[in-house]
């Protein structure tokens, strides 16, 4: 299958939004202005638990410049129902208590009133005068106390513990008692942000009509669409949502926060609203990524086969129910097969900003705990670490512990391209250093999507979709809508529009765009040859089904017509074709990464410095390989932040300490080696050209590499994230005073 | 309500004026006065880069320079760095290295780099990310963003040549 | 950010006089790395800020047989784009080379970083190991003081009401001296000091005739630890002198815990930056020789 020869996939051509991003001219949603336009500010609670007793705003409204100002009392009445917003069902009260807070504030940074002025310096000015009555409660910051008996209750009435699942395959007992060496460890990691530079925003325009009219970034339209809509409780007819180019989301930007606000506020004013987070807002009031507790243990025979595996997962949704434990439940074992296993998750609420996706959510922490029990198991047993994966990689027809089995995968060939990658066998030249592997799964999302392609009788086409493009998703669609059609890609025009201009299409995420979006192109290109080979029948008097097409050429014998110049005799043969096609695809395959990771610790300060980084990903086919390399880096970086420093530094009052980005600590230019890439393509048997996602997988290995290649360079094994300099000078003392009482 | 203060100053080699209150910064005069948003906000306390502009010959943080600042001053931004119709060498190599993904810190960066190019004939790796470590970027991991500026001084000082 | 007027004087006088405007909030304004933050964030308040750059002796920058003297507004860039400055201060260098990044130097200025009197500013542990000195203009005139005398709590200085920093003083470096300055940060830049340490050194042969140690980020003000140098004074280079020293550093500091480090992880790390610190002046100060 991928033996096949593409002529415009697996080429590098330049991005068709390239020009007006590199000149400054992309419009993203900050960028947005409009006549009228007023300026928004929120005030957020200053405690991590309160009730909120009253909310005077007259000196607010009082105040010179000041259009209205709004509290959730504003949102019209509804009657509590379960609503979906896009991520499972949620009662409507938290779907819109985390957009104003109701009652109480549940987070410090949960938004409780908003202002909207004529400047932003107003509006801030004008939240300070709103007076808010609190009566703080005492805050629970992690899921273990918050799971306590008497531990703070953040939804009255309601157990912290919003949910737990288990998944059983076979007997984990048998298993482990079967098994010669089990290794058992207890992990904890911090609170970590996507990061994105772009802060949230949005432009909200309550028409007189109305309609409600939303501008923003976002990673899904139709997701903002519906949302707004539910939460106002408006018909999804009455929204219009244009998304504006995105500064980057990683999952983070899936949620509404703002956009709600914006309309409640324009509704109030009859004029555009626009509201811009800031940074410490985007830390502290957005989803971060869950905090975790987990321990991980598993058994193995001296041989290195895996007898039995056990989890226990228990995450920090924040102050709504929902964190991404499920997600970690399903992959946390799935690199491989492990006749025997239990997990058990843990849906915790907790006195931090309700949580949300960021890339492969949950995986990277589940990756942690379980890479660095491999990594010792293979260590006790005297077997080399990829040697150890590979005896136990997980293959087609290996049934993951949550149920469903694998069709064809590609994790024995990341980790043979790991084995085989000059790198594993490089001498790592000096002393305090290390080096580190581990691989990670992330099963990938397929969704629904939509594309339509409009012919030009220039032989051209214009391409529309409403996938927002993160990273260059515009031209990886075009590339294959051209590859059907045989033309160049630059003979593609890609429109990303608003929710009014195209069908459904889900958000870009879950590695789903270049997969799902890119087959809607592919299916509205098909659906293009189809018609067009009607017209060439037409002309050529005989019957479609005579005319056959390939590279750009449609033939019937002797005569035949490139697409350009069939393209110029559509309006004499019927008129212009628009090609369409929606999609819901089920063949999502899952993809595997891994890392080889070569560190230096200073053992005078425990800092670790990454010297060489190889990163291994299946991709099933890269249709853009620089782009692909790209998510590969990317996401590699990313789990190197949050190996080594980025976390959520809370107070005990719950106040993130660290809310910007000089305290937050993500990598700089400098902190950094390149980033090596190696792209595997095992193809998905689901997708016409062999796509798997590829934008998350990468960011699952990192952590327990690093943490692999730190307890090589030192002898300590950490099993808390950050592994920051102080992290590790503090194990490295522990273990310096355990060896000295134990007499070595 | 206090009166605004006139401004009088040079942008991208064009006489500009304006009025802004003392409290805006450049980035909000160049953003929101001006309409030239292709500067762009990430953090607005000097540490993501995003907002870099040339201020009187030196690379700064527009969020930490105030508008009346800019008083008789010259100011470059990405919207000055194209050569009329042409990209820029470093543009193109941004373009060519796939060195932007979500391109929010792009125009940062470009103006970054290109103020050590203007200065630099051939940075190493290691000056290229001492430089730009002011500016960050989360989505590629910085790998091609080094490449496409190491791509531009190649480029650079071959044009010199010619 | 809240209302605030902007004056830009050309003269220390006329900057004095707004900076004593009586009744209001006046703050100098250099590169503004630390006051716009900190007026924005509502940590500092103004409404009046005095743009001090356009006053001449701020941004004199000069290297004579007295010594260096610092306008009390030139960025960074500018002291270590100056060959001349770059060979005879490289401890210096060391600090104005590491404040924020290339954009954060092109305003950070010396005179910012002292005034803003933060624990962790790089830039004043070196000035105190140089025995550097803040030269100062207010209402009553002029006056000097010595640089580790000026930071007199976690963001106050020791400047009178009206008082402006005008520049900073160093002395021409004697023969066979050499200095340094080292932070510990968990990035590799934009950062702040865990600790830093500056050390400056003068060698008779191989003995210290003369040495003086400060630290960042260990105690409420920048710590001039004059213990630890004078421990040295007359005592061969080598290890054992170098250790000791740092032990005296070590407890000379008073370290707190926050999102930064523990005490204790801060204590620790005083002894290894104040050694490495050392190490590198004297190696300097061997260069020179
Ligand atoms: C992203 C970022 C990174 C940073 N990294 C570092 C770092 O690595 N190390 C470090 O030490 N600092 C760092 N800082 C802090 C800051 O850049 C430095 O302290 C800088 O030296 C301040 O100088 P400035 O000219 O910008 O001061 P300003 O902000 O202009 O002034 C600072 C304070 O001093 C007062 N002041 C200034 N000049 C005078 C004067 N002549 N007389 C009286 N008062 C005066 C001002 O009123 C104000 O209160 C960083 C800041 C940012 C935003
Ligand atoms: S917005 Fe200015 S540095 Fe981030
Ligand atoms: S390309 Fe998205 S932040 Fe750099």
């Amino acid at each position: 299958m991928s033996a096949k020869a593409y002529s415009v996939i697996g080429t590098r051509p330049i991005r068709h939004d390239g020009a007006d991003k590199v000149t400054g001219r992309a419009l993203y949603g900050a960028d947005f202005t409009a006549a009228g336009l007023l300026h928004g500010a929120i005030l957020r609670s200053p405690h991590a638990h309160a009730r909120i007793k009253r909310i005077d705003i007259s000196r607010a409204l009082a105040y010179p410049g000041v259009k209205a100002v709004i509290t959730s009392a504003d949102f019209p009445e509804a009657a509590e129902r379960t609503v979906d917003m896009g991520e499972g069902d949620t009662p409507l009260s938290y779907a819109r208590g985390n957009v104003l807070a109701i009652d109480k504030a549940l987070y410090r940074g949960h938004a409780v009133a908003a202002v909207a002025a004529a400047s932003l310096h107003v509006a801030e000015e004008a939240a300070a005068l709103i007076e808010v009555e609190y009566e703080p409660l005492g805050c629970v910051l992690t899921a273990p106390e918050a799971m306590l008996e008497t531990a703070p209750q953040l939804h009255e009435g309601k157990s912290n513990l919003a949910s737990q699942f288990q998944h059983v395959l076979g007997d984990a007992a048998k298993g482990f008692a079967e098994a010669d060496v089990v290794v058992e460890r207890e992990f904890n990691t911090a609170t970590v942000h996507q990061g994105y530079i772009e802060p949230h925003n949005a432009t909200a325009l309550w028409n007189n009509d109305g309609r409600v009219h939303i501008w923003c970034s976002t990673q899904g339209s139709f997701v903002v669409r519906d949302c707004t809509a539910i939460i106002l409780d408006i018909p999804v007819s009455q929204v219009k949502v244009t998304p504006m180019e995105i500064g980057g989301g990683f999952g983070g930007k899936i949620p509404v926060y703002l956009e709600p606000v914006a309309a409640l506020l324009s509704k109030k004013t009859g004029r555009p609203v626009k509201i811009v987070m800031t940074r410490k807002d985007c830390f502290e009031a957005t989803g971060p990524t869950p905090g975790s507790f987990m321990r991980v243990k598993i058994g193995a025979m001296k041989d290195g086969r895996i007898t039995a595996a056990q989890a226990y997962l228990a995450f920090e949704a924040g102050a709504y129910p929902g964190a991404m434990v499920g997600p970690a439940g399903m992959t946390v074992f799935a690199a491989y097969d492990i006749p025997n296993a239990v997990i058990d998750g843990f849906d915790v609420v907790v006195n931090k900003p309700s949580t949300a996706a960021y890339r492969a959510p949950g995986a990277p922490n589940a990756a942690f705990a379980t890479e660095s029990v491999i990594d010792e198991l293979a260590q006790k047993l005297g077997i080399d670490p990829l040697e150890f994966r590979l005896k136990n990689a997980a293959k087609e027809g290996t049934r993951r512990v949550d149920g469903p089995k694998f069709r064809r995968i590609g994790c024995v060939e990341v980790l043979e391209a790991m084995k085989n990658h000059p790198h594993y066998s490089a001498p790592l030249g000096g002393p305090n250093r290390g080096r580190g592997v581990a691989i990670g799964f992330w099963f990938n999302v397929g969704l629904q999507s939509s594309a339509t392609l409009n012919v030009n009788a220039d032989g051209t086409v214009n391409l529309v979709e409403g996938s927002t493009d993160i990273g260059g998703t515009r031209t990886s669609i075009a590339m294959q809508a051209a590859e059907v059609l045989g033309i160049p890609v630059a003979d593609v025009n890609p429109s990303v529009v608003d929710t009014d201009t195209v069908g459904f299409t889900a958000v870009t995420g879950g590695s789903r765009t270049t997969f799902a979006t890119g087959w809607a192109a592919y299916e509205a290109a098909q659906d293009v040859v189809r018609q067009m080979k009607e017209r060439a029948a037409k002309l050529w008097e005989i019957d479609a089904t005579a005319v056959s097409f390939d590279a750009g050429v449609f033939t019937s014998g002797e005569r035949k017509l490139t697409f350009k110049e069939l393209a110029d005799r559509l309006p004499a043969t019927g008129g212009p074709i628009v090609g369409r096609a929606t999609v819901n695809p089920p063949g999502v395959g899952g993809s595997f990464a891994g890392n080889i990771v070569d560190v230096e610790v200073d053992p005078e300060t425990g800092k670790t410095s990454i010297l060489r980084f190889t990163a291994v990903q299946d991709v099933g086919k890269a249709i853009h390989p620089s782009y692909v390399e790209g998510q590969i880096q990317g996401g590699s970086v990313q789990g190197i932040g949050w190996a080594l420093n980025e976390e959520y530094y809370m107070g005990a009052d719950g106040t993130m300490m660290n809310s910007s980005f000089l305290d937050y600590r993500m990598p700089t230019a400098l902190d950094l080696p390149m980033i090596d890439t190696c792209i595997v393509e095992v193809a998905n048997p689901g997708h016409p050209f062999g796509v798997r996602g590829v934008g998350e997988a990468n960011i699952v290995p990192p952590t327990p590499a690093i943490a692999n290649a730190i307890q090589r360079a030192t002898g300590v094994r950490m099993t808390r994230l950050p592994m920051s300099p102080p992290a590790i000078m503090e194990a490295l003392w522990r273990e310096s005073s355990s060896q000295r009482s134990s007499g070595n | 309500m206090p009166s605004q203060t006139h401004v009088t100053t040079t942008i991208n080699g064009e006489p500009v004026q304006f009025l802004c209150e003392p409290r805006q910064s450049l980035l909000e005069c160049l953003r929101d006065i001006l309409g030239m948003t292709g500067t762009k906000e990430g953090c607005n306390d000097g540490n993501c880069g995003a907002c870099t502009v040339v201020f009187d010959g030196r690379i700064v943080t527009s969020c930490l320079v105030l508008g009346v600042e800019a008083q008789g001053k010259e100011i470059s931004t990405i919207e000055g760095i194209a050569r009329g119709n042409r990209l820029h060498p470093l543009q193109q190599a941004f373009l060519e290295n796939a060195a932007l993904q979500c391109g929010i810190c792009t125009p940062g960066f470009i103006v970054a780099a290109k103020a050590l190019l203007d200065q630099e004939r051939e940075p190493s790796e290691e000056r290229i990310r001492f430089w730009l470590a002011n500016n960050l970027c989360r989505c590629t991991g910085y790998d091609k963003i080094v490449r496409a500026v190491e791509q531009a001084a190649a480029v650079s000082k071959q044009e010199a040549a010619r | 950010m809240k209302w605030f007027d902007y004056e830009c004087p050309r003269t220390v006088e006329a900057a004095v006089g707004l900076l004593s405007a009586p009744g209001r909030k006046v703050r100098a304004l250099a590169g503004g790395t630390d006051l716009l933050v900190q007026l924005r964030a509502g940590r500092r308040e103004a409404d009046l800020v005095v743009d001090i750059k356009e006053i001449r002796e701020l941004n004199e920058l000069r290297l004579d047989s007295t010594g260096l003297t610092i306008g009390a507004a030139v960025p960074c860039y500018r002291i270590y784009n100056d060959p001349a400055i770059a060979r005879a201060y490289p401890g210096l260098i060391d600090a104005v080379s590491l404040i924020g990044g290339t954009q954060i130097q092109g305003r950070a200025s010396l005179g910012g970083n002292l005034a803003n009197a933060a624990p962790s500013a790089d830039a004043v542990p070196v000035l105190i190991a140089l025995g550097a000195r803040c030269l100062m203009a207010g209402p009553a005139g002029a006056r000097s003081l010595a640089v580790e005398d000026f930071c007199v709590a976690p963001g106050r200085n020791a400047l009178a009401p009206g008082e402006l920093l005008v520049s900073i003083h160093i002395a021409a470096p004697a023969s066979g001296s050499g200095a340094a300055y080292l932070r510990f940060i968990p990035r590799n830049e934009m950062d702040i000091a865990v600790v830093g340490a500056g050390a400056s050194v003068v060698l008779d042969g191989n003995v210290f005739a003369e040495a003086r140690i400060a630290l960042a980020s260990v105690a409420p003000t920048p710590l001039f630890a004059a213990q630890a140098g004078d421990s040295l004074i007359g005592k061969p280079v080598g290890e054992a002198s170098i250790n000791a020293a740092a032990e005296i550093a070590k407890a000379a500091a008073k370290p707190i815990t926050d999102m930064r480090g523990t005490a204790e992880y801060r204590r620790h790390l005083c002894g290894v930056m104040t050694r490495r610190a050392l190490t590198r002046a004297i190696a300097r100060a061997k260069e020179t020789n």
